[in-house]
């Protein structure tokens, strides 16, 4: 197929009624205090795992709370359960058991 | 004996406690009050924050402690205000006057128009209303419906509107409109359970005591999303539903999403009542439209008119502590001026009264 130069850009706009939220439902109900973030970032400020990639807590929450959860269950992987973030949280979101539960909730939706 | 006298104009919290404070000192006081009831907008409020007491309780309070050195004057309104020696006369819609000592503009706010705030439709889709308008539905039978007479699955509570906004020319904080939205929408939650309700806000301004509370409490208990980013525009669907159109700062990703209803927590605005006193008195406002106190600190009841001055939202926003509070410090303030004056004024003043109540 002849290549003419042009490319189509992916929307990158949240589409929140189509998104799914399954996953965010999942942490609400397995891990409660992950609905009392504030994203203040404490948590991605202290990890050890973001000073080398792009794994952070805060971006993390806040996408699955709009049901963008595309790379999530890799990025999840990325955690290395030191609980740094769970000290730091000015909310005492159960941090690490977030993390746990996201991991969970892929596998119980089969995503 | 001397038989002062103080006009109050305005009978929301500001002019009712200030009322209240200076006839406790056995002072007279004429109450003047355009509407035809006392309370202002509080009296139009269903609950409020951050306790959600009935807003009738505060109200009721402050009428209660009015005594009977306070005449209340309703449907008042003033035609006339001139300088008479050391004090005041006024003339009022009935072609009554009255000689004061001192007076106390307690004229209060008005809620943003938010008709001007065009591309968010209201006044254009039935289904964005203001947070006052909820607030009437709340009193009114606490069942929410929606235009087309549905239950709505999601809510949405537009923060800042009309205010920190320099396009309408509002360039400050309204203080109140942060934890109203959030007392709102756990009270939506808990009229409508199932209901998604979001707020889509610049920042949240929690800075009162019980309102981090309150707001821990609005996620915790009841669900309430928080979505950093200004709303930029609202569309009606064909079912009447909203679209909103909004940047999620924090993902750095505009965001769109239907909404049944649509909220806009209207901002304070200086009221057309302190805009009319203003054109009478000829007084100075601030750069955002509201009267200028001599000193915001050190004065804020002051104007630098001797026997004038302000109390209450007239000066900026404040909530309903800040306001009793400033209405007290007002009162001391025209005690101390009135103290200060000397008895030869009195006397005068006490003889013109005497006048006036023979009317």
């Amino acid at each position: 197929m002849p290549h003419f130069g042009y490319t189509i850009s992916t929307d990158r706009q949240i589409d929140y009624d189509s998104n799914d939220k399954r996953v965010a439902k999942y942490l609400a109900e397995h891990e409660p205090s992950f609905m009392i973030c504030i994203s203040c970032g404490t948590c991605t400020a202290t990890c050890s795992a973001g000073v080398f990639t792009t794994f952070s807590l805060r971006e993390h929450i806040g996408n699955i709370k709009r049901g963008e959860i595309r790379n999530i269950k890799a990025e999840a992987e990325k955690c290395m359960l030191c609980g740094k973030c769970q000290l730091a949280c000015p909310r005492g979101v159960n941090t690490r058991n977030v993390i746990l539960n996201i991991q969970r909730a892929f596998e119980a939706l089969g995503l | 004996m001397s038989e002062k006298k103080v006009v109050v104009i305005g009978g929301g919290v500001a002019g009712l406690e200030a009322a209240s404070s200076i006839a406790a000192f056995g002072v007279e006081v004429a109450l003047i009050e355009k509407d035809d009831h006392l309370g202002g907008h509080v009296d139009q409020w269903d609950r409020l924050f951050p306790s959600r007491r009935p807003a009738k309780e505060i109200t009721g309070y402050l009428i209660e402690r009015l005594n009977e050195k306070v005449t209340v004057l309703t449907g008042t309104e003033i035609q006339k205000i001139e300088r008479f020696g050391k004090n005041w006369k006024l003339t009022l819609n009935d072609s009554q006057t009255l000689i004061a000592d001192a007076l106390l503009l307690a004229t209060g706010f008005d809620l943003f128009e938010a008709r001007k705030k065009e591309e968010y439709g209201y006044g254009i889709y039935d289904n964005v209303i203001t947070s006052a308008d909820l607030e009437k539905k709340f009193s009114l039978d606490g069942k929410i419906r929606n235009a087309q007479g549905k239950v709505p699955e999601r809510v949405g509570f537009v923060h800042c509107v009309g205010s920190r906004d320099e396009k309408v020319g509002n360039l400050y904080c309204s203080r109140v409109c942060c934890v109203t939205a959030v007392k709102q929408a756990v009270e939506v939650s808990e009229m409508i359970p199932g209901c998604e309700v979001f707020c889509f806000y610049m920042d949240l301004r929690m800075f009162g005591l019980d309102f981090e509370a309150l707001y821990k409490e609005s996620q915790e208990k009841w669900g309430v999303h928080f979505i950093r980013g200004r709303l930029s525009e609202a569309f009606e669907n064909q079912d009447g539903s909203v679209l909103v159109k909004v940047e999620d700062t924090l993902a750095g990703r505009p965001l769109k999403m239907k909404v049944d209803l649509l909220i806009l927590m209207s901002g304070m605005v200086t009221s057309s009542g302190t805009k009319k006193l203003m054109d009478l008195l000829q007084l100075e406002t601030d750069e955002n439209s509201f009267l200028q106190p001599s000193d915001r600190q050190l004065q804020a009841n002051e104007t630098g008119i001797p026997g004038l001055f302000l109390a209450g939202t007239c000066t900026s926003p404040k909530s309903i502590d800040e306001t009793i509070a400033d209405s007290r410090a007002a009162a001391l303030r025209i005690m101390e001026y009135m103290n200060s004056v000397g008895s030869q004024q009195s006397a005068v003043s006490s003889q013109l009264l005497k006048t006036n109540d023979n009317k």
